[in-house]
């Protein structure tokens, strides 16, 4: 007799047909059986709710068991990708891992109702208020709300706040233009133009920085801010940042920090004290909010003294006068552009960053950025080692952008690395670098990690110089491999009833 | 790389055809094949006015999107409406079933490009 390897052809775990819930349903199969008694009695559901609220027919939930319940889930647990299973260098995402006793603290407020009296919330007020204050004391801000659900409705925000103050001035008409930089987050465009402004775009220069002479020159009374990334999204330290401010400062012209790169300077040095006069925060990047999976994410905006009237209320303030409370509300804001989400925001992310800042406190923030810098400088000799050319080959901050030699694709890369357990960068971003592949190893991250990342990318790049094809096919061990992704993004499938109906 | 001889173009990949006085245009082999599989286009509208060197339309693929400059100045008199619903053919036939738009030209760009100095420009960023 022989003894055969070969693998089960219905392995589950590698099923690339991994079933919706939906699909597991058989007819009559329960997980719970709810008391009789409860059944029996005789309630008038017609005067309880009311005739037009109640339903003709059963709702369509999938009928399975706990069990079944319980394995469909873990099953797709299991098939996640995620910074606590794997290395995540996604650029400009700052893919950090996120300490889990902020989960713990996030857990205390699960019982806490936003309707509930505030003279029982005072510690969830409390909360709020020095959380924002630390966040100011962090950006070098006056004033912050922690409203914005992620970082582009952050912008939007303090967008509509600068919008704002120049109406407030009687200067709306003139103040038309916002520039950003041809590197910019696509975010800060698509912002400036839904806040109804004209965007003008900047070119770069050769040291991967904002062309100076080119944005002095876009400079005039017209102009109502400029958006910018420092660090930028080629992981370069914008070094004029201060010239900008001051030219712009000149002409009223208000700076808008893009704060998606905080990681890179927090605890060491502060947009306010740079000249910008509004910034978002991307808690979920900088200060452990766990994403990647869609969200929640928590965008909060903080802004110099003279656009802090336009903040959206209400505002968590102590000793709030006419209250007896040590924190208090406060709706009067006259100027406000308005509320922006409801209740407080994404509460149960606030605690979280609330936790990272109190736990590492002022000089463990410091090392945060260090790391983050060196770790990301480290990664991009490594890379060069293996070789990768670097787009703009300069110190960087806390990631870069890196290319493959010429002929082969980034996209290609991105799929290898799948088979290696490694999360792909961030491609074909910025639009500025062809084949851009931008890394960010974020400061949470070992040398053996960073180490063992280049040797697979050399590796990749060895076995694909060697056999161009084996990059092309790549992945070979992911549960599905190449997607058709212009079918997805031409005619994408989003709900199951929408299966259904092409079935 | 496939360079058609009776076209001029823009080093920002644009293709212009000109016959009389119409002008077809559409993006280079190069360009397409750079950008990947095109999933969407933004087109001008008829009777709009186009300047040379200003963004007219936009292609999306799965990759970028990318702003299409009008290699002349004049009004658009047609637009390939059939790349709405089947974007694809930008990839499969740059430059027949593939055209963006025509326009009545009254100018061209100063910055046109015969097919050898396009070649040249390609080849840089291959």
């Amino acid at each position: 007799m022989t003894l055969t390897a070969e693998k089960p052809s219905t392995l589950t775990s590698q099923n690339s047909n991994f079933p919706l819930i939906f699909e597991r349903s058989q007819a009559g199969r329960r997980g719970v059986i709810p008391p009789q008694a409860a059944l029996e009695q005789n309630v008038d559901l017609v005067a309880l709710l009311g005739a037009e609220n109640l339903r003709s027919s059963a709702p369509a939930l999938p009928e399975v068991s706990e069990l079944d319940l319980v394995r469909h889930y873990t099953g797709l647990a299991n098939r996640q990708f995620s910074v606590d299973a794997n290395f995540y260098p996604l650029g400009s995402c700052t893919m950090k891992y996120n300490p889990k006793v902020h989960e713990v603290a996030a857990a205390w407020f699960t019982d806490l109702h936003p309707y509930q009296a505030l003279e029982t919330a005072q510690g969830a007020l409390e909360l709020l208020h020095s959380l924002g204050q630390s966040l100011a004391t962090i950006t070098g801000m006056d004033a912050v709300t922690l409203q914005p659900a992620a970082g582009a409705h952050g912008e939007f925000t303090g967008i509509l706040m600068i919008r704002k103050y120049f109406e407030q001035k009687g200067q709306l008409e003139q103040r038309r233009i916002v520039i950003c930089p041809d590197a910019a987050h696509g975010t800060n465009p698509a912002t400036a133009a839904m806040a109804g402004f004209e965007v003008v775009e900047i070119p770069g220069n050769a040291r991967g920085e904002v062309d100076f002479e080119a944005l002095e020159a876009a400079l005039s009374p017209h102009v109502a801010a400029i958006m910018l990334t420092n660090p930028n999204t080629l992981g370069i330290f914008e070094t004029r940042i201060l010239d900008i401010s001051s030219k712009a400062k000149a002409l009223d012209i208000q700076l808008y920090y893009d704060g998606a790169n905080t990681n890179a300077i927090v605890g060491r040095a502060r947009p306010g004290d740079m000249g910008f006069d509004v910034i978002h925060l991307n808690l979920h990047k900088t200060f452990t909010v766990p994403h990647g999976g869609g969200g929640p994410g928590t965008g909060p905006v903080g802004v110099k003294a003279h656009l802090e009237p336009f903040l959206p209320g209400p505002i968590v303030i102590k000793n709030l006068e006419g209250s007896a409370l040590a924190y208090g509300l406060e709706h009067d804001r006259p100027l406000s552009i308005g509320r922006v989400r409801s209740f407080y925001g994404n509460f149960g992310n606030l605690v979280r960053a609330y936790a990272y800042i109190r736990s590492l406190g002022a000089e463990g923030l410091k090392d945060v950025s260090s790391m983050a810098v060196l770790n990301a400088n480290y990664l991009r000799i490594k890379l060069s080692e293996q070789g990768f050319a670097t787009a703009y080959p300069r110190i960087n901050m806390h990631e870069f952008v890196a290319t493959p030699p010429k002929g082969l694709k980034t996209l290609d890369f991105a799929k290898a690395l799948l088979d290696y357990g490694v999360h792909p960068m961030t491609t074909y971003f910025p639009l500025v670098v062809s084949e851009a592949m931008m890394v960010e190893p974020t400061e949470t991250e070992s040398l053996e990690t960073l180490d063992n990342y280049a040797q697979i990318m050399g590796e990749i790049l060895r076995k694909a110089q060697a056999n161009p094809a084996w990059l092309e096919s790549a992945p070979y061990t992911t549960p599905v491999r190449r997607l058709d992704e212009t079918l997805a993004a031409k005619k994408p499938v989003l709900t199951y009833q929408k299966m259904l109906a092409t079935k | 790389m496939n360079i058609p001889q009776n076209l001029q173009y823009l080093k920002s990949h644009e293709w212009v055809h000109l016959e009389g006085d119409t002008a077809t245009v559409g993006i280079s082999d190069f360009a397409q094949e750079q950008l990947g599989d095109v999933v969407y286009v933004e087109l001008p509208k008829v009777g709009q006015i186009a300047s040379s060197d200003e963004t007219l339309a936009v292609v999306e693929s799965v990759k970028t999107a990318s702003d299409i400059y009008s290699p002349v100045s004049g009004e658009v008199i047609e637009v390939n409406a059939s790349l709405e619903g089947s974007p694809e053919q930008i990839n499969e036939s740059p430059y027949e079933l593939g055209w963006l738009f025509k326009v009545r030209v009254t100018g061209l760009s100063s910055e046109l490009l015969d097919p050898s100095s396009y070649h040249l420009v390609a080849e840089a960023e291959a």
